[in-house]
């Protein structure tokens, strides 16, 4: 089984304590102009081709982010970033034609990602025996990004079958583009903020989903996300939506190699989802977080947003933060359609000089909206946490309803726990609660795990899954195992 | 068998343990009593190797290996086991997850293969049945939310499940009810056979009912003071610990 071949050499990697992803592919590459200005928004928009609406659509977001600054607010410490020492497209020279044609060198990386790109033969002669996501040795579809492209997207046919759209963005411009059209920036619109009015000019591509009314998708969606290329910043835009009924579940990964430099990821993502309709959204953030002394790394600066627009329609973001220099997130839900729900799971691991300001965002504007906010942040090494959280309640939203909690855990003494809960509530009716607690690991915990027979590291890495028990169990399985391996692996050395 | 010598520990830089010698033959249960601060929690933390209890001179065998230069991992791996006096809490993990990665650690250092999920709940039931456990302690999280006697329960169980060579009990018996204690001293007594040694702690000659010792050790003011048979215990409890006596 794979996935053993790939526990073990998630085992060897920790003990090793090192960052397995961090290897780079060579290959040759085909990049725009270093810097930004208004002629690098045009080359990219004609590198893919694009009608010209969606060129206006990018240089009016070019525009406005010219206007607009950098958020000081967030609880991190960076250099000021150079936004002109940087490619703004980078793509294998070879663009692929069909999953057969992808250059053998891009399987490999994939594969040595433990990516399967490769369909596997679709459980041949019981299809639509086990048509649900539930059933774990289902094939998970796959759409691989790699650096400012899409490289393949496995089980496309099979998804059309059931008139499920899953391809790159920039495909779906061209194939679909009055859903495009009508769905693109309508959650994140491109003056929201300043990452996402450079994401709006400038993203590359992404991945694009359309669950049609009443479908349940039959397998796991998922996108995966790699930085190759040095000194290129990667910006990509996920659009999922969910029709009346629909059912998704989709889970986005990512690595990058080791570079001394740090590099930016400035992504949006948006959600729709209409009445009745569902989409569980998953994150395993892995990217470089730089070196024992704070060198290199990525910088995440990421607009996540979902929009419940439906009756009865639910969002719930499940996020493992383990990576990045920087995280600055806040995957949000706009609860609209009466009795709609949002969830938002998190955990996040700051080691070494690692810093992390996330946490979300629940705007109650239907009536009796729920929202659920369960966020585990565990810091180490110098490593700085901060959950910040709006929940945010609209005189409409009668009856609405919010249950926060908020743990921290404490690895070492020079870490840093930090809890920013932001608490509107302009609905007499809305019933909101907030929890939240800091711990450490107690010496006495460690050495009754030892005295038991566990090394240091299991210990920890023990302790550590328990405390985020909660939200790891809402992960879909095949990630889960893998998810509390990169816990213990990220904390490596952070004990002892 | 487990021996003992010239054994002098400090906590914080105070000297609690000045100068331990004990020897306990392998197959052999020996009971350790005194008065509280006399040191036999720190004996058995430092026989245990915890942070913190510094071993400032003697030596501590097991098997004549050398136990006091270990980490508390290591030692485990040999055999060794403390049931404590105050079970820890581990929050969120569970009871069956923590009892499996300890058992299957132990066994790598054994050199044994690791158990499965399956296999292991099959050993671990059969356990839980001999000491009269309700199944579901095995779904709750490590001593969250447990009873003083569900906790010290756990910790037989632990121990049957590891099944030690060295088994150290500190105060086992404290904060039981008389059925509790049955128990605990069912799951030490189901051990007991030649290959089976255990040091038992305990203020009160009660356990010792149950537990019936080989030989019994006095220890006040960081040295073993009186040893005897299982009389002492008795003895011990209608007169009092007393002033030191020769041994």
């Amino acid at each position: 089984m794979a996935a053993v071949t790939e526990t073990i050499e998630t085992v060897q990697a920790a003990t090793e304590g090192t960052y397995k992803w961090g290897f780079s592919t060579d290959i040759e590459m085909d990049y725009a102009p270093k810097g930004l200005n208004e002629d690098i928004v045009r080359f990219i928009s004609a590198k893919k081709n694009e009608p010209a609406w969606l060129l206006e659509w990018r240089l009016k977001a070019y525009a406005m982010w010219l206007k607009m600054e950098e958020p000081k607010w967030p609880s991190v410490k960076y250099p000021p970033i150079d936004f002109q020492d940087a490619f703004y497209y980078a793509a294998p020279k070879e663009g692929p034609k069909s999953l057969d044609e992808v250059d053998p060198e891009l399987l490999k990386t994939y594969a040595k990602l433990g990516i399967p790109l490769k369909e596997q033969a679709y459980l041949a002669g019981v299809e639509g025996a086990g048509d649900s996501p539930a059933d774990a040795r289902m094939p998970i579809a796959v759409d691989a990004v790699f650096d400012s492209v899409s490289v393949a997207t496995s089980y496309k046919e099979r998804l059309a079958k059931d008139g499920i759209i899953f391809c790159s963005i920039s495909e779906a411009v061209h194939e679909h583009p009055e859903l495009v059209k009508q769905y693109l920036g309508s959650v994140v619109p491109q003056g929201d903020n300043f990452y996402a009015a450079l994401n709006s000019a400038v993203f590359t591509d992404g991945s694009f989903v359309y669950i049609p009314k009443g479908v349940r998708c039959p397998m796991e969606l998922s996108t995966y996300f790699r930085i190759n290329a040095k000194s290129t910043g990667q910006f990509e835009r996920t659009l999922i939506i969910a029709d009346e009924g629909a059912i998704v579940s989709y889970l986005e990964g990512c690595t990058a190699p080791m570079r001394d430099e740090n590099q930016l990821h400035a992504a949006v993502v948006e959600l729709v989802a209409m009445d009745d309709a569902s989409i569980k959204y998953s994150t395993v953030q892995n990217w470089y977080p730089g070196d024992a002394e704070g060198k290199g790394g990525i910088y995440n600066f990421v607009t996540k947003r979902a929009q419940c627009r439906g009756k009865r329609s639910k969002v719930s973001w499940t996020q493992v933060e383990t990576g990045s220099a920087i995280t600055w997130k806040y995957p949000s839900c706009v609860l609209l359609g009466e009795d709609s729900v949002g969830e938002f799971y998190s955990v996040a691991i700051t080691n070494n000089y690692q810093q992390a300001d996330t946490g979300t965002k629940m705007i109650h504007v239907g009536a009796r909206t729920k929202s659920t906010i369960v966020s585990k942040g565990i810091s180490a090494g110098h490593g700085q946490n901060t959950y910040r959280g709006l929940v945010r309640v609209a005189p409409t939203a009668h009856g609405a309803r919010n249950f926060t909690q908020c743990d921290s855990l404490l690895i070492g003494d020079l870490c840093g726990a930090h809890t920013v809960p932001y608490i509107e509530n302009r609905c007499l009716t809305a019933k909101l609660e907030h929890e939240a607690t800091t711990s450490r690991i107690a010496e006495d915990q460690l050495f009754y795990c030892r005295q038991r027979g566990l090394t240091q590291e299991d210990a920890v890495g023990l302790i550590v899954n328990g405390f985020c028990r909660e939200v790891l169990k809402e992960l879909p399985m095949e990630f889960a195992v893998e998810a509390q391996k990169l816990l213990q692996i990220s904390l490596e050395g952070s004990v002892g | 068998m487990l021996k003992i010598e010239g054994l002098t520990a400090t906590v914080d830089g105070k000297e609690i343990l000045k100068g331990i010698d004990l020897e306990v033959p392998t197959g052999e249960v020996h009971a350790i009593m005194g008065p509280n601060g006399s040191g036999k929690s720190t004996l058995s933390y430092v026989l245990a190797g915890r942070d913190g209890y510094e071993v400032t001179g003697g030596t501590a065998t097991f098997d004549g290996v050398d136990l006091l230069g270990k980490a508390p991992e290591e030692r485990a791996a040999l055999g060794v086991f403390l049931a404590f006096q105050y079970p820890v809490e581990l929050p969120g993990v569970g009871n069956a997850n923590f009892l499996r990665t300890a058992l299957n650690a132990v066994r790598r250092g054994r050199g044994e293969s690791e158990l499965d999920a399956m296999q292991f709940l099959k050993v671990a039931r059969a356990r839980m049945k001999e000491l009269s456990m309700p199944e579901d302690m095995l779904k709750r999280g490590v001593n969250v939310g447990f009873s003083g006697g569900e906790k010290k329960r756990n910790e037989v169980l632990q121990m049957a499940l590891l099944a030690p060579k060295l088994a150290i009990l500190d105060e086992t018996d404290s904060g039981l009810d008389i059925d509790a204690l049955k128990v605990a001293a069912d799951g030490v007594n189901a051990l007991r056979g030649p290959a089976f040694t255990a040091l038992v702690i305990t203020h009160y000659q009660r356990l010792l009912t149950y537990i019936v010792p080989d030989r019994v050790h006095v220890l006040m003011g960081g040295r073993i003071v009186r040893s005897g048979g299982k009389e002492l215990a008795l003895e011990l409890e209608a007169s009092g610990y007393g002033a030191p006596q020769a041994a």
